[in-house]
């Protein structure tokens, strides 16, 4: 019997096809058309092969933005991770406490980035900030615009403040879609808190915290509003991250070609270290064990 | 081993309940005794998990007391009473191998890795599930993981009773009926106390000793499953066991006769010819599979016509209308339907007689 071929499925295809490919694909290849030319004006460019490439990858201040921006996100992501999950263990689980803490929870996730950097900004005055005042008055010698030291723990406890919310509401839908049945049967089973908390809540997690860990890294990986209205990257150039050096590079200094070359790279760091956690993550408490 | 006692015991979900109906469970005495294989029977809603949460401890009661063996339990969380629990849903921690899910229990209550070992072994053997051991829980298919469940209550040497809320619901029916003979081959080697709450009457007829009914929060009747064929306590009984349930038709009472639209039927003998009393509500009731269905007009009987007749191929069920009431009678394959008139007689000794919805007979009788 033959098969008869339609290929008119296609067509319902299509409009995503043009969608994606004006949406991603044309701006990426224009990219990748800056990345690899050297252009002066528009009549006069030249081809360059991989010399913006070579020169971003040896490039010393982009090699140190690139250790602080890993530093940064793994140091949130050992942070916001746990702490999110504690949150959530000890939200109340139903009636109006937790309507209430669930609507203050998602307080912080509604305000703007910028807004988010103005207000620790002025919090974190040692002069006329609440908090920047309270450190001082515990006799700590503290001020983000001099210190680097301040200045990363500022940053770091701005995107904490900001974001744990987001891993703890994951969490807190993850734990109540938990049968009910499990804990009882752990209770039968005698088991200690810990052991509830290890063998049934945290497995039952593990799609919301690959979730939260993947959005998380990711909007980390690109922070740019808070860090720039909060310290503009100083003092020096220590809470310089990449995202930064990169809109210096691009708009700042208009070098289009190095520029392309750096967002190409960042893109695929950013795609490397997703498709790691996704790849490790759902490896977790799989598969048959010897 | 242990022989559980429920005195005064009653339930209710509400914080200050103070009508009937606000009781999820009414006030029960009941016993069940050592070694025995109880059904719990009843419709969704009846209570049965309730009772089944509170035995376990899962559940504090409002008022009355658990007592095992005589020790009042109704304090002591679960952890500390020797009760395991197999649920609707298997349980099992998805990450752990099937080896250490059945440890678990044992590893919880600081018993040496030794005796873990013989004794996982020995209950994985009874459940066939050594092959399994090394694997993964979260990798097997539902029936392997309800007998996982099953197992870390078995493994447990200090469980005296297990109780069971609808554990074969999500197996597929293909492995039900293996599933239940294992369960009832452990019921034999351990002599455990089992407790079996279902909705499915085949499952509580054939896996049970005696069958525990209940009803909108009552335990309605407690007998054998011939019991609850042949003398159901309750009108729901009746119509809750058997497919199809009993017949029931409102009657009068005069002596031991039930008159049904004139027609005076006799009643079984233990029937007490008690006079009737205002208000009192009775009803004449008789299986499908006791009722006769005859075509000569016989000396007492009452005349139906047909409306249906059903063929299942071993039995008929005829469907008849007779004095304003339907009836079902069961028939045999070979038995013929001539006609669309008949006459329904009905034996005395299966015409039983019921009183605002309970059985009523002389209290000598088999009843409990």
């Amino acid at each position: 019997m033959t098969k008869t071929q339609n290929n008119r499925a296609w067509f319902l295809v299509l409009p995503v096809v043009v969608l994606v490919a004006f949406s991603a694909i044309v701006p990426l290849m224009t990219v990748v058309n800056y990345s690899v030319q050297d252009i002066f004006d528009i009549e006069n460019r030249v081809f360059v092969g991989s010399e913006w490439y070579r020169e971003i990858l040896l490039d010393d201040g982009l090699q140190k933005a690139l250790l602080r921006q890993l530093v940064f996100s793994f140091a949130i992501l050992l942070i916001e991770i746990p702490l999110g999950i504690a949150v959530a263990l000890a939200m109340p689980s139903r009636g109006r406490w937790a309507s209430l803490t669930l609507v203050v929870l998602a307080l912080p996730l509604l305000i703007p980035w910028n807004v988010v950097g103005t207000i620790w900004q002025i919090f974190g005055r040692a002069d006329i900030g609440l908090g920047g005042v309270l450190v001082t008055m515990l006799g700590i010698d503290y001020n983000y615009a001099v210190n680097p030291f301040d200045a990363w723990a500022t940053v770091l406890v701005m995107d904490v403040w900001h974001w744990t919310s987001l891993v703890a509401l994951l969490c807190f839908s993850g734990l109540r879609a938990i049968p009910d049945a499990y804990f009882q049967a752990a209770r039968i089973d005698g088991a200690s808190n810990w052991a509830v908390f290890r063998h049934i809540q945290l497995p039952k997690l593990k799609n919301v915290l690959l979730i939260a860990v993947l959005l998380r890294f990711m909007d980390s990986f690109m922070i740019y509003s808070e860090p720039f209205v909060l310290t503009g990257g100083g003092p020096g150039n220590s809470t310089t991250f990449l995202s930064q050096t990169l809109a210096r590079l691009a708009v700042g200094q208009f070098d289009l070609g190095p520029a392309a070359a750096f967002s190409l790279i960042y893109f695929l760091i950013i795609l490397l270290f997703c498709w790691l956690f996704y790849t490790t993550m759902m490896q977790l408490g799989r598969g048959p064990r010897v | 081993m242990a022989r559980i006692e429920l005195s005064r015991l009653a339930h209710s979900y509400q914080r200050r309940p103070d009508k009937a109906e606000d009781f999820a469970l009414k006030p029960m005495d009941h016993v069940w005794e050592d070694g025995e294989a109880y059904a719990l029977l009843g419709p969704s809603g009846c209570g049965k998990t309730t009772l089944l949460n509170i035995i376990s401890g899962l559940l504090r009661p409002t008022s009355g007391h658990v007592l095992f063996d005589g020790r009042d339990v109704t304090d002591l969380p679960t952890e500390d009473r020797n009760i395991a629990q197999v649920f609707q849903f298997p349980v099992v921690y998805d990450t752990m191998t099937v080896y250490d899910n059945l440890a678990f229990p044992l590893r919880n209550r600081k018993i040496s890795e030794h005796e873990i070992q013989n004794r996982v072994g020995e209950i994985a053997e009874m459940l066939d599930l050594v092959f399994c051991l090394k694997q993964r829980a979260g990798t097997l298919a539902s029936d392997a993981r309800q007998k996982i469940s099953l197992g870390r209550g078995l493994v447990r040497t200090d469980v005296s009773a297990i109780l069971f809320d609808e554990p074969l619901t999500v197996i597929d029916p293909h492995l039900k009926n293996s599933l239940r003979r294992k369960l009832e081959e452990i019921h034999r080697q351990s002599k455990l106390t089992l407790i079996y709450v279902t909705h499915d009457q085949t499952e509580a007829l054939t896996f049970a000793d005696k069958v525990v009914v209940m009803h909108e929060g009552e335990v309605v009747q407690v007998g054998t499953p011939q019991d609850l064929v042949e003398h159901p306590a309750h009108t729901f009984v009746g119509y809750f066991v058997g497919s199809p349930g009993m017949n029931f038709l409102s009657c009068d009472v005069d002596g031991n006769f039930a008159v049904v639209d004139g027609q005076r039927i006799r009643l079984a003998d233990d029937t007490p010819s008690g006079a009737e009393r205002a208000g009192d509500r009775w009803e004449l009731g008789i299986r499908p599979e006791f009722l006769q269905l005859v075509f000569d007009r016989p000396k007492e009987g009452l005349q139906a016509k047909i409306t249906n007749i059903e063929d299942f191929g071993s039995s008929k069920i005829v469907t008849a209308a007779a004095a304003g009431n339907t009836l079902r009678v069961r028939l045999a394959e070979e038995d013929e339907v001539r006609g669309e008139l008949g006459w329904l007689v009905f034996p005395p000794e299966r015409s039983l007689l019921y009183r605002n919805a309970r059985l009523f007979r002389e209290p000598t009788g088999r009843r409990q």
